[in-house]
């Protein structure tokens, strides 16, 4: 069992609801994907090569001020079940974590977190540095970055192309290496039918969409992540001003829709939201995906203003909790316990009623 | 058009198949192709690159240095173009330059562009042990034995010994 009261928030601080604009967004994530010049790339060198990289980036990571003595998670060395809980808590991606086919954990696979800095080390490239921060905080988020990877790049040489800029394993990551991503929540627009267009438009100025998990997930809970698509062509400054336009204009659509769902439709809008909050705080058994359409409903009740005994904080840990590796491991049982939707079911009426008295 | 293997799905895919001297075009449903072993767009899309990969012909890597059926191959790595046209990665650094005139095509469709106008990278010459001067906090006895260790399990001989040196240093 991984011991994550080694990170600070256990890794979760993005989810304490402080940053801007937290009733929609629940988080900004930053990454630069970097590999160390005159290696081969992860998917085609050896396990060795792999810890010998490892071990050159903790000795890099340990001098740096941005990293000082981080927490280190060996992933080749967990069992999948804590390879999952860093996976559930945003920490690493299903590929590090060796939830992908059949091919497991790679030998070498590691993450380095400090507060809300982190390194992937032998994902697709040799090191993703990633900063996460709660809201919309695209500066805050990229600033933490680009810090790390300032002391990182004063230590070790990363490939490097005059023209192509920092090389990467896949060609969608060249140049930059960076992808911003804005984890949003939209039930407004998935409500009004005007999601697709809203989508479809992103895609048009050179942003794309994935779910909640990231990369070739699905889309749960009305989560929608927005980040930029090219990487190359435009300096780091220039993408995230192009992003941060973007997201703020979903915002305003999103606001615009829920002004219009209020004004034509009261008493559906009211009456979805109250149906959610009356399930989630008195049903007796919950499947992950249901918990997470109700929250929906119930996060858009909290944003309208019509549920006020709930914190958007108490949100954001049922988002985690009630998910099955999570829920699993502090209930004692296995993943796939049938048992398991009625202990998620007690544990959110648990949470609910606690905030309700706790909010008078 | 109805799919000519199962009559019930919508066809996807034509394949033109020569069986007996006899040619044979076949429409097929996603499923049957796949059956078939036949990877129709739709499948081949479902990578984020697989799409562009597939859109580029042999007209792309013409005169590039690189042959059609893509046995050249990288000299630090041995990937091939084929290779990379499969899993949608290449194999090294030196890889964007032995495959440097379809990577340039490919990432102006992907990009819009080949050209890289952020950051520049601060250190370019790889060597175990490269920090400049300008360390701000040294790690400490307990760091570099974890490091030292690591070192060892990844027989990066020469850190450790870097490593081992300095400890003693700390000593």
């Amino acid at each position: 069992m991984i011991d994550l009261s080694l990170v600070a928030d256990g890794g979760m601080g993005w989810l304490d609801a402080s940053g801007p604009q937290s009733h929609l967004v629940l988080s900004t994530r930053v990454r630069l994907a970097r590999n160390l010049s005159g290696r081969i790339f992860t998917t085609r060198n050896t396990a060795r090569e792999r810890l010998d990289i490892l071990s050159q980036v903790a000795a890099a990571a340990a001098e740096t001020v941005c990293l000082h003595r981080p927490a280190l998670f060996r992933l080749d060395q967990l069992e999948l079940e804590d390879r999952t809980l860093l996976h559930e808590r945003h920490l690493v991606s299903r590929e590090l974590a060796g939830l992908d086919g059949t091919a497991g954990v790679r030998a070498g696979a590691a993450l380095f977190v400090r507060d809300r800095l982190s390194i992937m080390v032998n994902e697709e490239d040799h090191l993703r540095l990633q900063g996460l921060h709660s809201g919309l905080d695209l500066a805050g988020a990229a600033g933490a970055v680009e810090g790390l990877d300032v002391e990182l790049g004063q230590r070790l040489a990363f490939a490097f192309h005059p023209e192509f800029g920092y090389l990467t394993s896949c060609p969608t990551n060249v140049g930059t290496g960076l992808r911003a991503s804005v984890l949003i929540h939209l039930p407004g627009l998935v409500l009004t039918k005007e999601i697709s267009k809203v989508l479809q438009s992103l895609g048009q100025v050179g942003l794309t969409h994935r779910g909640l998990y990231g990369e070739g997930s699905e889309v749960v809970g009305n989560f929608f992540q927005l980040s930029n698509q090219t990487t190359l062509g435009q300096s780091e400054p220039d993408l995230l001003d192009h992003l941060g336009k973007m997201v703020r204009q979903v915002i305003e659509y999103e606001e615009e829709a829920r002004l219009v769902l209020r004004r034509n439709v009261p008493a559906i809008i009211e009456d979805k939201v109250w149906r959610a909050y009356g399930l989630l705080r008195y049903a007796r058994t919950l499947t992950f995906e249901e918990t997470m359409n109700l929250l929906s409903g119930v996060r858009l009740g909290v944003g309208l203003g019509l549920i006020k005994d709930l914190s958007l904080y108490a949100l954001n840990k049922m988002l985690i909790f009630t998910q099955p590796t999570h829920l699993a491991v502090a209930e004692g049982a296995a993943v796939d316990d049938p048992e398991l939707a009625v202990r998620r079911a007690a544990y959110v009426r648990g949470l609910l009623e606690a905030e309700a008295v706790r909010r008078g | 058009m109805k799919c000519t293997q199962c009559g019930e799905r919508e066809a996807v895919v034509q394949l033109t198949q020569i069986a007996n001297e006899q040619v044979v075009h076949l429409h097929l449903c996603e499923r049957c192709a796949a059956e078939k072993g036949v990877e129709t767009a739709a499948g081949v899309g479902k990578t984020p690159i697989g799409s562009f990969l597939a859109s580029m012909g042999p007209a792309d890597l013409a005169g590039s240095g690189v042959t059609p059926d893509g046995d050249e191959s990288c000299t630090n790595c041995g990937a091939t173009i084929a290779d990379f046209k499969q899993t949608g990665r290449l194999g090294c650094a030196e890889c964007w330059l032995a495959f440097e005139r379809p990577l340039r095509d490919l990432v102006r469709r992907l990009h819009g562009s080949s050209r890289h106008t952020g950051r520049r990278a601060i250190l370019t010459e790889a060597g175990p042990g490269t920090v400049p001067g300008g360390r701000r906090e040294g790690p400490t006895e307990s760091d570099l034995r974890s490091q030292l260790k690591l070192a060892i399990e990844a027989e990066n001989f020469e850190l450790a010994a870097e490593l081992r040196d300095r400890l003693k240093g700390l000593e």
